[in-house]
């Protein structure tokens, strides 16, 4: 597989919402490079017959009976937030930002 | 007199027969957590109140008479990822310093039905990525047996408060060994449960097909009590295995291996391990083989491809879950100054809130998943994980339990692998398999390395919840090698130097 590129890793870095320095992007470049070339051996094996298998339970569509329960309170559900107002969330401007 | 070096289950004993009161066990366990852990560093908080508060409720029950379980009044230390109502929940991040949940997990829920005595929470790597806890944002934890060396990861502080008799009991999860690993180079027991044996509601999530809790101890048999106490359905949890808990504490008390299979599997028990790891593996299943057990060689050829598979699984699972930290709804913030908006805010808080190998994982995650890598990377390990899983299926056609070393080496040192993410990668290469298929597997202490006095683990491995099985063969094996030291493993650790 191609080389990671330093350009490669900021584009990540933006899709995974990370903010990261020149000299950050730098190391992360190297080291994925190291670490891709490692697993990038999976290709040997993963034939076409093989199907894929992305949980070890072959459980599907677990489903409760729809009962109302108590749940948290406004007061609990808010009690981490870093802001709030009014019973709310307090988020930074979502509409109108650059980009 | 001191009872922290007694077992969980004779403390339980001694608590029945009001030979002292939970209350005072409690209190002996923060007094030795006052004395060591500023050396070990194996706890993150400390809940004083609110388990004395329980110690004093279970001896309040006990007095008047109420038939309790084998474990209530016993003190435990949990692992910082899972949730307990209004005490600090960190996950060894910045990004929840200070965060107190709003709820207890299933496990805790369990706990404390159970009257355990839950003494804080233990340090570990951030968001259990790592195999040494030194990717814990608040300090490594040291490792009891010599203080230099590393205690194993993620669950280093759990297995170190134990190795310290800072507890008797603990709690640890396992997404690629964090359990096993961290029991093996400290000279304890832990336990991975077969995938859905045991609740993850309430366990900050890493890799949600691979993370499973599960109990840690001194003693086989302490692990199989707690291994009971937390098992079992909740239907708050959608990946929960709806059907009875096999009986772990009976298989830990049969002592009797005769007639059964032991696979070792070839392909994690030789090439790369280090020599007093093979030779304590290798003694062991001698002391197997005295006990009546017949043992096979098993080959799993995939397995050469499980550590591959396994960093590009759970950092694409990474990758996702750990989207939710966003800043906005809990956890810390950073940079909102009014002027700007969500997503820079976000954007910052991510790169103060996450250290670097968090980071490596959700950007390597994010890379697997992308539109042009997908198939080739996320789709081929997927892949793997099917061919991991017909190895398993086919070994135990000829094979009751697997069995290997735990891992390929004793407990290194501190900042020894810290900048090279390949080579600690590596520790986990005998445990990762039995995460891919969701299987069960224990690690316990068969001996210290020759070369370096240091302990090695014993990997057990079971099918799908027949986790009695492995109880079965590790309490047999325990017995075994405690009457050919004539001491337990754990009673030779040397005093800590403490200042």
């Amino acid at each position: 597989m191609a080389a990671i590129s330093r350009d490669d890793v900021a584009h990540l870095a933006r899709l995974a919402r990370i903010e990261m320095s020149a000299e950050e992007l730098d190391h992360m470049a190297s080291e994925l490079d190291v670490i891709l070339g490692a697993v990038a051996r999976v290709q040997e094996v993963a034939g076409q017959d093989v199907p894929p298998t992305s949980h070890p339970l072959p459980m599907t569509n677990i489903f409760r009976a729809d009962v109302v329960k108590p749940s948290l309170t406004n007061e609990e559900a808010l009690s981490g937030a870093p802001a709030k107002v009014e019973e709310r969330f307090k988020v930074p401007q979502i509409l109108g930002e650059a980009e | 007199m001191s009872s922290i070096r007694l077992s969980a289950a004779e403390m339980g004993a001694a608590l029945a027969k009001g030979e002292i009161t939970s209350v005072e066990l409690t209190n002996q366990h923060f007094d030795r957590i006052a004395e060591v852990d500023t050396a070990v560093h194996a706890f993150l908080h400390l809940d004083k109140e609110g388990a004395l508060a329980q110690a004093k409720s279970v001896d309040a029950k006990r007095a008047a008479g109420e038939k309790l379980g084998p474990i209530a009044g016993v003190p435990l230390a949990l692992k910082d990822v899972l949730t307990q109502k209004g005490i600090p929940t960190t996950c060894g991040s910045k990004m929840l310093e200070g965060w107190r949940p709003p709820y207890d997990s299933g496990v805790v829920t369990k706990l404390k039905d159970a009257g355990v005595v839950i003494l804080g929470k233990t340090n570990m790597d951030e968001f259990a990525m790592g195999s040494s806890t030194e990717n814990s944002a608040y300090g490594p934890t040291h490792n009891p047996w010599d203080l230099t060396r590393i205690p194993g990861g993620s669950g280093g502080g759990s297995s170190a408060s134990l190795a310290a008799f800072e507890a008797p009991l603990a709690i640890g999860t396992d997404t690629g060994g964090s359990i096993r690993q961290p029991a093996a180079v400290t000279g304890t027991v832990g336990v991975k449960p077969t995938y859905g044996g045991v609740s993850r509601y309430g366990l900050v999530a890493f890799s949600s097909s691979l993370d499973q809790a599960g109990p840690c101890a001194r003693t086989v048999l302490d692990t199989a009590l707690l291994h009971e106490a937390i098992a079992g359905h909740d239907p708050r949890d959608s990946t929960s295995i709806n059907s009875p808990v096999p009986q772990v504490v009976a298989a830990a008390k049969r002592l009797d291996v005769k007639g059964m299979k032991i696979g070792v599997v070839k392909e994690i028990s030789g090439e790369g391990f280090q020599a007093g790891v093979r030779t304590r593996f290798e003694e062991s299943l001698q002391l197997l083989v005295e006990a009546g057990a017949e043992i096979v060689e098993v080959s799993c050829p995939n397995f050469d491809y499980a550590l591959a598979a396994y960093y590009l699984i759970a950092p694409s699972e990474a990758s996702s879950n750990l989207a939710r930290f966003d800043s906005m709804r809990y956890g810390i913030r950073v940079g909102d100054d009014g002027n700007r908006g969500a997503e820079e805010v976000m954007n910052l808080t991510r790169q103060v809130g996450f250290g670097r190998e968090v980071k490596r994982r959700i950007i390597l995650g994010t890379y697997a998943l992308s539109s042009g890598y997908y198939d080739a990377y996320y789709g081929s390990a997927q892949k793997v994980r099917t061919l991991i899983k017909r190895d398993f299926e086919a070994a135990f056609t000829k094979a009751d339990v697997l069995v290997s070393p735990t891992a390929p080496t004793t407990a290194f040192k501190i900042g020894e692998k810290s900048d090279d993410p390949l080579a600690m990668y590596l520790n986990d290469i005998a445990t990762i398999p039995v995460n891919m298929a969701g299987i069960g597997g224990m690690s316990l202490p068969c001996g210290l390395a020759p070369e370096d006095g240091l302990p090695v683990g014993f990997q057990i491995m079971s099918p799908v919840m027949q986790d009695d099985l492995m109880y079965r063969v590790g309490g047999t094996l325990e017995a075994a090698l405690n009457s050919k030291w004539g001491h337990t493993l754990i009673s030779q650790i040397p005093d800590l130097q403490v200042r």
